[in-house]
């Protein structure tokens, strides 16, 4: 077949990249070549514009034994245990397709966890969608929640926390973020590196269909109105299938057989056996005949690019062949060798006896294009609103407003489509400022928590940069954890626009100055660009999933009243902010104005002293202040817990809608027995941390003094509400 | 006391099980559902999960596997045998226990602690439980709606074959507090001879007051009495 330029074009190569394609091959790609450059150097397999600005985040730290570049991050938690953990984006395929997209992104990620030998003992997910009103918001909201725990129930690992969030600027676009996390021996981790010539390369898992046959090519693109007809490039799920070889790999991984290990992820075979080569800077070569198949009569073209789910590549040792074969029989999957490791530095492709493809490894990997793409910087807004010329309203009105809308509306619709305590070592499930897993069989737990701020990240992408970093901080020091790496997915519009670069890079700023402070460094993440329909990109939506150690699990605490009389105490400055707040959105539709200012020194001092304080136990529970400002976190106080509260007036802020409603940072409300108070507002004060009494634990009622006074049962029956009357 | 977990492809919950068992010092053995012969076993546990992938009815694949006959012939010599969410359902696709487990009668997935009321205690499985006890349990699971015959469930009823029913925190049963569509309120049930426990709710969740509470280590406890 002749390359044209509408084939070259269609496989989302531009002409530039086409030249330096032959320019690396001294010739024209055949078509199956293309194909493989096409899947290789697109922005969702290549991080063409992103890998420039990556490489400025920090990524190494004491506790991490491995940072981006492998399967996931790895951290070392102590005694040998390691935690194994990445966050993925499935945001094209869901859009498409909602059930299978959010599915095979749980499959996904699943496998980068075990992939690297840990066993996964937690999923997460962060997703976005449209405006509860978009006609579409409803169905994919349906589809993406059962989607996520189809997969994650089936296979029997707990999702425990997340978060969904709706906004306009996702109408055309929505984002589905899984993470897993998983649990290994320090000793015993898996690498994608291959090693050592004439090696056996195992194909695993799954047949190989016709299914996500371009995928990575698609979620590269914007969406336009023909989205629909790309379907096919969605791939379907197996949970069930991949429960099988999740065991099978975790079997085979207790001796030494496997040299090096990759899931089939994105760009399938193709990305699976070039990244083992290049990162072992060997070559080669698969035998396309032996490619377990699920239908008759499929090119090399189709198997080299499918994404069919469920599948893994094994360079094994010599001689392990047939003990490994006998563990994949036991488990009912397919076990082939398909080729072999060579010298020659090439991806080399046979079929029916012919050479079909070769192209050298380096032109794949390391000579892919990578661009420093032009972006514009962004200004902190300016503040031009004062609060007293607007619109009068009841503190009680908005308040109940807030609460019952969709933003701020108890979750458990979503929550309760997940399993979240199937493996029985779940400590604390959604709804907590972190989830809590103990790691089996021992004393220690670890939390983790996904974050985002897209509103923050939008007014001024530095600022919200670092806000994201510190919010996740602050969710694990306030269930006891301390706090240890992130992973994060970057969520943005079409990185050919100078203001979406723009945002790109000053978020990875942001990120970057928050965790070198917080020495709180990224091991794995994931860059999802072109997230948009017809030029309109999504706000930038950076998301973070955060991991921290719980040193004892018994000193795990969370945010639920525990006792009539005792004091709430506020730990953080208020300072009343309230541009980019939910009350300016929700009341006043009032989306302009700077975020919050994020003062680094003040989150890790402010932290790391109420970590102090929760292990010395004198917390009885905790609670970060976050967006909704203090009124709401007091309010998810009481939501799940018996009890109520009595607040007394602000001594000094003279406007109770700043006070309430702002959103400043680096705060948090502390449940505290009275006995306690003195002490701890001592070493408090000896910090310099600013703390006042605002409130004490009653019965039955949340009261605000000389303002309003609500049973807590109805609080939280508007708390409740809107999802189930969506 | 010897138990034996019965682990198919997809079985999820054979850990926990195994875990709760060991904390009650049962004698306990992973059996593969490819194996042909059953340990000398005095419990035999079909845990939850998603046994063959569930693609056809739930638990219809696992009622045909080679290890199944050896269960069905134990069963039916008096071996006490718990099924649980998945199990159970198993245990109605063998015709071990009558009627069938629907989809829940929201069409979703449900994920949540419930509560349950100990009908009958007067049984090997609740001997420790006092009768009327209301407990916490957690259920996790699809098709959990309990449906049988007029005359099946008159006799459920009329020979105490319910040990659990779905109630508030307060030990109500009714239809507000019946979380997947139950007849009655059906959280598990048992054959004519009370060998064999069915149930929807996850006992082996809730047998650690770090993770849950420890509402179900009676459950386990009772067999050994």
């Amino acid at each position: 077949m002749k390359i044209t330029n509408a084939i070259v074009e269609k496989h989302g190569l531009k002409p530039d990249e086409y030249s330096k394609i032959k320019e690396l091959l001294k010739r024209e790609p055949n078509f199956l070549e293309l194909g493989i450059f096409s899947a290789m150097w697109n922005e969702h397999c290549s991080y063409k514009s992103s890998r420039i600005h990556l490489k400025n985040l920090p990524t190494k730290g004491k506790q991490v034994i491995q940072g981006p570049g492998e399967n996931a991050g790895v951290i070392d938690i102590g005694d040998d245990d390691a935690i194994i953990f990445k966050i993925e984006s499935h945001n094209h395929p869901s859009y498409i397709e909602p059930y299978q997209g959010a599915a095979t992104g749980v499959g996904g990620i699943l496998r980068d966890v075990f992939t690297m030998g840990a066993r996964p003992i937690a999923l997460l997910n962060s997703i976005h969608f449209g405006s509860p009103d978009h006609p579409k918001t409803k169905t994919l909201l349906n589809g993406v929640v059962s989607g996520i725990g189809g997969y994650g129930n089936c296979i029997g690992i707990p999702t425990v926390a997340g978060e969904t969030k709706f906004n306009s600027s996702y109408n055309e676009n929505i984002l589905v973020n899984a993470m897993a996390v998983g649990h290994a021996n320090k000793n015993k981790i898996f690498y994608s590196k291959a090693k050592g010539i004439n090696k056996s390369v195992v194909y695993v898992g799954s047949k190989t269909g016709r299914d996500g046959i371009h995928g990575a090519s698609m979620a590269s693109a914007e969406f336009d109105e023909n989205s629909e007809d790309k379907k096919p490039t969605v791939q379907v799920g197996d949970p069930f299938t991949e429960k099988l070889l999740m065991e099978a790999c975790l079997e085979l991984m207790k001796d030494k057989s496997i040299i090096s290990i990759q899931d089939m992820g994105a760009a399938g075979l193709t990305s699976s056996s070039v990244e083992m080569a290049s990162k072992g800077d060997l070559g080669i070569e698969l035998y396309l005949d032996k490619v377990p198949c699920r239908e008759e009569g499929m090119t090399p073209y189709e198997m080299m690019l499918s994404e069919s789910q469920e599948r893994m590549l094994i360079i094994l040792e010599d001689k392990k062949e047939k003990d490994a074969k006998k563990i994949f029989e036991k488990w009912d999957l397919d076990f082939v060798v398909i080729g072999k490791t060579t010298d020659s530095n090439n991806l080399t492709l046979k079929f029916k006896n012919e050479i079909v493809g070769e192209i050298p490894i380096d032109a794949l990997a390391s000579k892919a294009p990578l661009y420093d793409r032009k972006w514009t910087k962004k200004k902190l807004p300016e503040k031009k609103i004062n609060v007293k010329d607007l619109k009068k309203i009841k503190l009680e009105d908005a308040f109940l407003k807030i609460i019952s809308s969709p933003n701020q509306s108890n979750k458990s619709w979503v929550t309760e489509q997940f399993d979240q305590m199937v493996m029985a070592d779940t400590v604390q499930r959604s709804g907590a400022d972190s989830a809590v897993i103990r790691i089996h069989k021992k004393e220690k737990a670890i939390a983790v928590a996904v974050d985002s701020s897209a509103n923050y990240c939008k007014a001024h992408p530095l600022t919200g940069g670092k806000q994201i970093v510190c919010e996740s901080w602050r969710n694990l020091i306030s269930v006891g954890a301390k706090p240890i790496a992130i992973t994060n997915c970057l969520n943005f519009g079409n990185p050919e626009n100078t203001k979406v670069m723009g945002e790109f890079a000053e978020c990875l700023i942001g990120i970057k100055e928050a965790c070198e402070f917080l020495e709180y460094p990224v091991v794995s993440g994931n860059v999802s660009f072109y997230n948009g329909t017809n030029k309109k990109n999504i706000d930038p939506t950076p998301v973070i999933g955060g991991v921290g150690l719980i040193q004892d699990t018994k000193n795990t605490i969370n945010h639920i009243l525990k006792k009539e009389g005792n004091i709430i105490l506020q730990v953080g400055k208020t300072f009343g902010h309230l541009y980019q707040s939910v009350f300016f959105k929700e009341i006043y539709s009032i989306t302009e104005g700077p975020p919050p200012d994020v003062n680094l020194a003040n989150e890790k001092h402010n932290g790391e002293i109420l970590l102090k304080l929760i292990n010395k136990k004198l917390i009885t529970s905790a609670h970060d202040v976050s967006s909704g400002g203090l009124i709401l976190a007091l309010a998810e106080m009481c939501f799940t817990s018996e009890y109520g509260l009595k607040i007394g007036k602000p001594q000094k802020l003279s406007n109770l809608m700043e006070y309430y409603f702002g959103e400043d940072q680096g705060r948090y409300l502390l449940e505290i027995e009275e006995k306690n108070l003195t002490v701890v507002a001592k070493i408090l004060n000896e910090y310099n941390i600013f703390n006042e009494s605002i409130a004490t634990v009653q019965k039955d009622y949340f009261e605000m003094l000389g303002e309003f006074k609500i049973n807590k049962n109805d609080l939280c029956k508007m708390n409740n509400k809107w999802y189930n009357n969506y | 006391m010897n138990s034996s977990i019965i682990v198919f492809p997809g079985s999820n919950c054979d850990r926990d099980i195994a875990v709760a068992l060991e904390k009650l010092k049962f004698q306990n053995t992973m059996v593969w559902h490819k194996n042909t012969a059953l340990p000398k076993s005095d419990l035999i546990v079909l845990p939850g999960g998603f046994s063959y992938g569930d693609y056809l009815r739930s638990g219809a694949i696992a009622a045909k596997s080679n290890i199944l006959n050896e269960v069905i012939k134990a069963a039916n010599k008096g071996c006490l045998v718990l099924g649980i969410c998945n199990g159970f359902q198993i245990l109605t696709e063998t015709g071990l226990l009558n009627g069938v487990l629907l989809r829940n009668k929201k069409l979703k997935f449900l994920g949540k602690d419930i509560y349950v009321k100990a009908v009958n205690s007067d049984n090997k499985f609740c001997n420790k439980y006092k009768q009327g006890q209301i407990l916490r349990f957690n259920i996790a699971h699809n098709e959990g709606n309990y449906f049988t015959s007029k005359d099946h469930l008159k006799q459920l009823e009329d020979k105490n074959l319910i040990p659990f029913k779905y109630c508030d925190e307060k030990g109500n049963v009714n239809e507000e507090n019946n979380p997947n569509g139950s007849l009655n309120n059906i959280a598990g049930i048992f054959n004519d001879k009370k060998n064999i426990l069915g149930m929807m709710p996850h006992p082996e969740r809730m047998v650690d007051r770090m993770i849950s509470n420890d509402d179900g280590f009676n459950l386990f406890a009772s067999l050994l009495n």
